[in-house]
């Protein structure tokens, strides 16, 4: 509560009241910076440099200091700083590595104080003692900080980094000797100004330049830093141990950091290039950022609190031209528009789903975790007069799966056995129609056959639609083929993330489970796995397992936000739902089915048979096998769609050239390129190597020849060959020698691993056959599988 | 057991000449029997301007010769390029790990791509060497043999880049956001922000790498047109290679007149004046400025002498518009884009961060490439030990950025004339702007006591000066596209 009494005393003489608003300035802001009574703001860039006074609802001009007739290189401005403790005094950093400081009490048009020309590159920064009135630090591009007292005409002392340029340099606000300086090539250091020969400290902050650096304005250990490399780092200089405490990772590197007054825990950064948004964060939360303001057109290149003990006003200005006021209750709050939702596989096909407490409704069939005190699941910010935090209040599922129920054997099987190439399209059509039909996929089985009758030659078309046309008009024979199909459908369990569209068909079909609607973008089993339980963590009103934040009253508690650790306890097996293939069922029975083919894109089997029957009439037998062409790809499109991404590039590969050119490149390649990945968590390499080779896509093609490097030891001294020659550098024999013949074999080398001698494939499998142990003559009992 | 197929690379392993030629009676069987022709190296050494006993050495530590292995297994060759920056084993350990990023491995361009835009650039100066080690490259790679007929046989796309290709190559200070606009505007042939800076990375580096191949005159590979010839040797010839060659000795180090001994001493101690600070006034702002002025005004006079043309070469299918070339920056009277501010845009800051968020490693290796040859120094000078470069070094830096027009606004460009004599800005501005006019006179009249490792060395300098001049300019159109 102290420091609450000390807010408003140093606020009550000025009060600041204003809004959001901007100015258009003449020329890109290199820096800003504002005078102690918050009411003024100076811009500074290479063209410009003028005064503004922050009115209630603008900005006004009122004093422009680069006068004069020529002007030089020194208004070419890197950095501005006005003084805190004299209103009149500025200083300025130019891009020629001069210091200038000026003197708004001068009678005369050109306040022009003193010149330092003593860097010999840019200078960086400038940075006034925050106590000391005749003090100026500087920091430039030559590797030195230069301390001056305004009161002679050259520096004091003269600090060197001993290397790199100094890009920022602060002075510490509670401690009078320290200050902080931060390099170009990544290092921090701290220095007493008592000691000009040799730093205090120096850690290696950032991975590239260290940008800019801000000491806490309350805290005297904390350090916080932003480089290059994306990060904001908050470092805990008080103990002789430097430590990292936070770090928040950007998108962009960061130009500027800044804590925002009167918040422990906050500060704002800007980036020095690509992202034009100012963030102020919430160290303890490093993800989101807590605010955003979004209103500059090119890059932020000055950010600065309004006055040091108000938190709700920034002042910022950028390279396009702009002077912005920004009001903090207008910031945007991306915590708002991000989805608090989370999903996760777990090691055995588990999945754990966390999200908002009001996704999941009422329901009768959950458990509450309510209960479990000593686990608080989330935890809520208690709403805060002036800043609305969000509160969020969330809930975790796990989901099982049944041992085996979504096994993947079909897929490893039918890869496996599919035969891709080398014989006629008949006879490949047919081996897949069987291999499918053997691991009961029906409908993939049958898919391949028609895709036979529709490609190979027209004569064998006739026979088939004559059956299919006694399938039509029996009517009941086809209902029921189709009702087997669909329950063949229904328990295949596949990996597949459903479509919205057949969700929803699916949930009005089935009001009797209104779970799925909540959960069907966890299942991994759709239509046949239901969830029938969940976990839940509720701890409404539990506000004493919850960390509360809250600023207002207690700015300066420490509270870490602690995850919880056993969310999940309770499991529950996932059962199958006998009623899944009822809906399929229901569809077909539903009267708009065979007219639309769009709204039937979920069952395949019924495009296809109202396809042959209606062709039928029109074309008889004399069909061009391309007129199918739109057909096949709508069902490509739907196998794919259904997450059967084998089947859809199979088809593509075994058809060729046929129906090709009616895909687009892309969807090809995406295609190929999941099937391959599919393929090769399998381990099925030599499948997806074939895949590889006979895609026509040339970007897929070109897989097989990327990393086609084998490491491999020598055999003789078991190291490294680093040379990729024959020879061994380091024994100096060859080191791929046959055990067999003993000439250096190139080209395939099997070799045992566990006494690493090898040889010829066929040498050693000849050996092999007669002996058991090695050719070598080690002893080693080899195997050949 | 396990199968694999363990076949080190057996890519084409360049034949040794000199071996075939070891055993003199197969070799004249050989061409009483089959009428053989045997082809023979055209002159030795990598580089026709430096003896070859300055570039190769016996005792090589052990990390330079894995660099030189490296090199060697991964491309089945050690180009001269690769011999000649082997001087300075430091530097060139980070350019090829540079190179190899950018043409072996995963980047958003296909692989024939990126050879065949090295093809491009090094067309723009000319330089048969590179262009002909890439079209190998390029059909190595599975590229399409008819793309080599010229650019009216390449996709829309691919042409599409040849005007970002003519201007980085020339004038890059005209490149502007509309150019990447017009790259990157959604259609059939339009390129990708990735793909995009991928490509601008490798135009840039073959064109500089063109500056250095021309300037220190790398020879042709041995099994390139031009590496060899079929006439039998003649006595004539030989003499005369070995003796241009002592010729040249004789010039660099040989008789050293007392001339340019005094200039070397008077070098020295302008340098020793510099460092310790300004002896003369210091210069007023105005001053400063005009001294900028000045210099890119007298890079103008610095022009070589001979301004026709080139002999045409069979490169120009590679180049549209071939008239176009570097074209002073400012002219008098002429109206002059903006002076680039090099604190308004630095690598450093700005460009390492766009590339770094495009074209993720590749900023790492660049930057760390600016950096080495940047602090590369050895504290020699000529023979004189333990000297402080940094000056000379960055006096030769931003000329070359200066010929570009990029600005430092703290640097003092009267040192550069009093640190650079005037056969060396000659040989600077010949071979960043038109290395393919670059002779042989040239290179030996300046700096004549320095010795070869040094001069290899300003090559370096040249090279990377001059690729980030450039690269500064296209992320600079890049960004103001982006913002």
């Amino acid at each position: 509560m102290e420091k609450m009494a000390r807010v408003t005393t140093a606020l009550s003489g000025t009060t600041i009241t204003g809004r959001t608003m901007f100015y258009h300035l003449d020329a890109p802001a290199n820096a800003i910076s504002v005078c102690r009574d918050a009411a003024q703001v100076v811009v500074a860039g290479r063209n410009i440099f003028k005064i503004y006074s922050i009115e209630e609802e603008q900005f006004v001009e009122k004093a422009n200091l680069r006068v004069g007739r020529k002007l030089s290189l020194n208004f070419s401005c890197a950095d501005v700083v006005w003084h805190q403790m004299d209103d009149n005094l500025l200083a300025t950093a130019a891009t020629n590595g001069a210091v200038v400081t000026w003197n708004l009490g001068k009678q005369s048009r050109n306040k022009q104080d003193q010149l330092f020309t003593e860097h010999k590159r840019t200078v960086n920064k400038v940075c006034f003692h925050p106590n000391e009135v005749h003090m100026l630090l500087s920091g430039s591009q030559d590797g030195y900080m230069k301390c001056f007292d305004l009161r002679k005409r050259e520096s004091v002392s003269t600090f060197s980094g001993q290397s790199e340029s100094v890009r920022d340099v602060q002075f510490s606000v509670r401690d009078y000797f320290t200050f902080a300086a931060s390099f170009e090539n990544g290092n921090v250091q701290l220095w007493d100004m008592r000691r000009p020969d040799r730093y205090d400290r120096m850690f290696t902050a950032h991975n590239g330049p260290v940008f800019c650096c801000d000491w806490h304005p309350d805290d005297k250990g904390w350090l916080a830093t932003g480089g290059r490399d994306k990060m904001v780092k908050v470092w805990d200089v008080s103990t002789t141990k430097t430590k990292e405490i936070y770090c928040v990772q950007t998108i962009a590197s960061v130009a500027r950091v800044k804590w925002r007054p009167e918040m422990k825990y906050h500060l704002a950064t800007c980036s020095m290039m690509v992202d034009h948004n100012i963030y102020v964060w919430d160290i303890r939360r490093p993800y989101i950022p807590f605010g955003m303001f979004e209103e500059h057109k090119d890059v932020t290149t000055g950010i600065v609190w309004r006055h040091i003990h108000d938190p709700y006003y920034l002042l910022s200005g950028s390279k396009d031209s702009t002077l912005y006021q920004h009001m903090f209750n207008d910031a945007s709050r991306p915590v708002d528009r991000a989805n608090p939702e989370g999903l996760c596989y777990g090691l055995f096909g588990d999945l754990a789903f966390a999200g908002k407490d009001s996704m999941f409704g009422s329901d009768s069939n959950r458990k509450t975790y309510g209960g479990e005190r000593r686990y608080p699941i989330f935890f809520f910010k208690k709403p805060d007069l002036s800043e609305q935090f969000a509160n969020v209040s969330s809930a975790l599922n796990v989901f099982e799966t049944e041992l085996g129920s979504n096994s993947m054997d079909w897929f490893v099987n039918m890869a496996q056995q599919y035969i891709l190439t080398g014989r006629s399209l008949a006879d490949l059509c047919d081996h897949n129609a069987k291999i499918a039909k053997e691991l009961y996929r029906y409908q993939v089985a049958q898919t391949w056959t028609m895709l036979r009758i529709v490609y190979s030659n027209p004569g064998a078309i006739s026979s088939v639609n004559l059956n299919q046309s006694i399938g039509k008009s029996g009517g009941l024979p086809l209902m029921n083929s189709l009702k087997e199909l669909s329950v063949a459908l229904g328990n295949e369990t596949r990996l597949e993330r459903g479509k919205a569209e057949n969700r929803q068909e699916i949930n009005h079909l089935d009001s009797s489970n209104p779970l799925i609607t909540a959960n069907e973008e966890n299942e991994e089993t759709e239509g046949s796995d239901v969830p029938a339980d969940y976990l839940f963590g509720d701890v409404e009103g539990d506000e004493d397992d919850l960390y509360m934040v809250d600023h207002e009253n207690a700015p300066a508690e420490e509270h870490e936000y602690i995850l919880p650790q056993e969310a999940f306890q309770l499991r529950h097996e996932i059962i199958d739902n006998p009623s899944a293939p009822d809906h399929l069922q229901d569809k077909v029975e539903s009267p708009h089915v065979s007219g639309n083919e769009a709204e039937t894109v979920c069952l395949t089997p019924i495009e296809s048979f109202s396809l042959m029957s209606i062709s039928q009439p029109l074309y008889d037998a004399y069909l061009p096998a391309d007129y199918f062409n739109s057909l096949v790809k709508d069902m490509l499109h739907y196998y794919a769609e259904q997450g059967d991404v084998q089947m859809a590039v199979s088809v593509l590969i075994v058809l060729g050239d046929r129906i090709r050119k009616e895909i687009d490149e892309q969807t090809q390649e995406h295609w190929y390129t999941s099937y391959i990945d599919l393929l090769q968590r399998f381990k099925l390499w030599n499948v997806s190597n074939e895949v590889i080779k006979l895609s026509t896509c040339s970007s897929i093609n070109c897989f097989n020849q990327a990393s086609t490097t084998l490491h491999i030891n020598c055999s003789n001294c078991k190291r490294p060959m680093s040379s990729k020659g024959w020879i061994c550098d380091r024994c100096r024999q060859c080191a791929s020698m046959c055990a067999v013949c003993h000439q250096v074999v190139k080209g395939l080398f099997v070799w045992c691993q566990g006494c690493s001698h090898g040889g010829h494939l066929e040498h050693i499998m000849n050996w092999l056959k007669t002996s058991s142990h090695c050719p070598a003559g080690c002893g080693h009992l080899c195997e050949y599988t | 057991m396990r199968v694999a197929a363990a076949s080190p690379h057996s890519s084409s392993l360049e034949p040794v000449l000199q071996d075939y030629l070891t055993c003199d009676q197969c070799k004249r069987a050989r061409i009483k029997d089959r009428r053989v022709k045997i082809p023979r190296p055209l002159g030795q050494g990598p580089s026709s301007f430096i003896p070859v006993k300055e570039i190769v050495h016996k005792g090589l530590e052990d990390s330079e010769r894995q660099l030189f292995i490296e090199a060697f297994v991964s491309t089945g060759r050690v180009d001269n390029v690769t011999m000649v920056m082997g001087l300075h084993p430091q530097y060139l350990e980070s350019f090829w790990k540079t190179q190899y990023y950018l043409l072996q491995m995963d980047g958003p361009l296909p692989y024939h791509y990126r050879h065949y835009i090295a093809v491009m650039a090094a067309a723009r100066h000319q330089c048969l060497y590179l262009v002909s080690l890439h079209v190998n490259e390029f059909l190595q790679v599975g590229g399409n043999a008819e793309w080599l007929n010229g650019l009216n046989f390449v996709p829309q796309k691919m042409r599409n880049l040849n005007e970002i290709n003519k201007i980085l190559a020339h004038r890059p200070w005209l490149i502007t956001k509309e150019h990447i606009e017009n790259l990157l505007k959604t259609g059939e042939n339009s390129w990708s922000l990735a793909e995009l800076i991928h490509a601008v990375v490798l135009l840039t580096h073959y064109h500089s790498l063109a500056s250095f191949v021309l300037g220190c005159s790398i020879r042709h590979e041995l099994d390139q047109d031009g590496g060899f010839t079929f006439r039998p040797p003649s006595p004539q010839s030989c003499d005369s290679d070995s003796a241009s060659n002592s010729g040249s000795e004789e010039t660099v180090n040989g008789s050293a007149s007392r001339d340019d001994l005094r200039e070397l001493e008077i070098l020295m101690e302008k340098m020793k004046l510099l460092q310790e600070g300004r002896p003369d006034v210091e210069a007023s702002q105005e001053e400063m400025a005009t001294r900028f002025e000045r210099e890119k005004r007298e890079s103008l006079l610095v022009a070589p002498a001979d301004r026709e043309s080139v002999s045409p070469t069979n490169l120009s299918c590679f180049v549209e518009d071939a008239d176009f070339g570097y074209k002073d920056f400012s002219r008098r009277g002429e109206q002059t884009p903006p002076t680039f501010r090099a604190q308004d845009y630095s690598w450093e800051d700005h460009g390492y961060s766009l590339i770094n968020r495009l074209y993720p490693e590749v900023g790492q290796l660049l930057d760390e490439k600016f950096q080495v040859v940047y602090n590369l120094t050895y504290n020699t000078m000529a023979m004189h030990c333990g000297v402080d470069t940094s000056m000379l070094r960055r006096a030769i830096w931003n000329y070359i950025h200066c010929v570009f027009g990029i600005r430092y606004d703290d640097y003092d460009y009267g040192e550069v004339n009093q640190l650079l004599e005037r056969s060396l800005k000659i040989y600077i501005k010949t071979v960043a702007c038109y290395p393919e006019k670059t002779t042989k006179r040239m290179y030996i009249s300046f700096w004549r006591h320095f010795r070869h490792s040094e001069k290899v060395h300003l090559n370096l300098l040249l090279l990377e000066a001059r690729m980030q001049a450039a690269l500064l300019y296209a992320l600079r159109a890049i960004t103001r596209y982006m913002t």
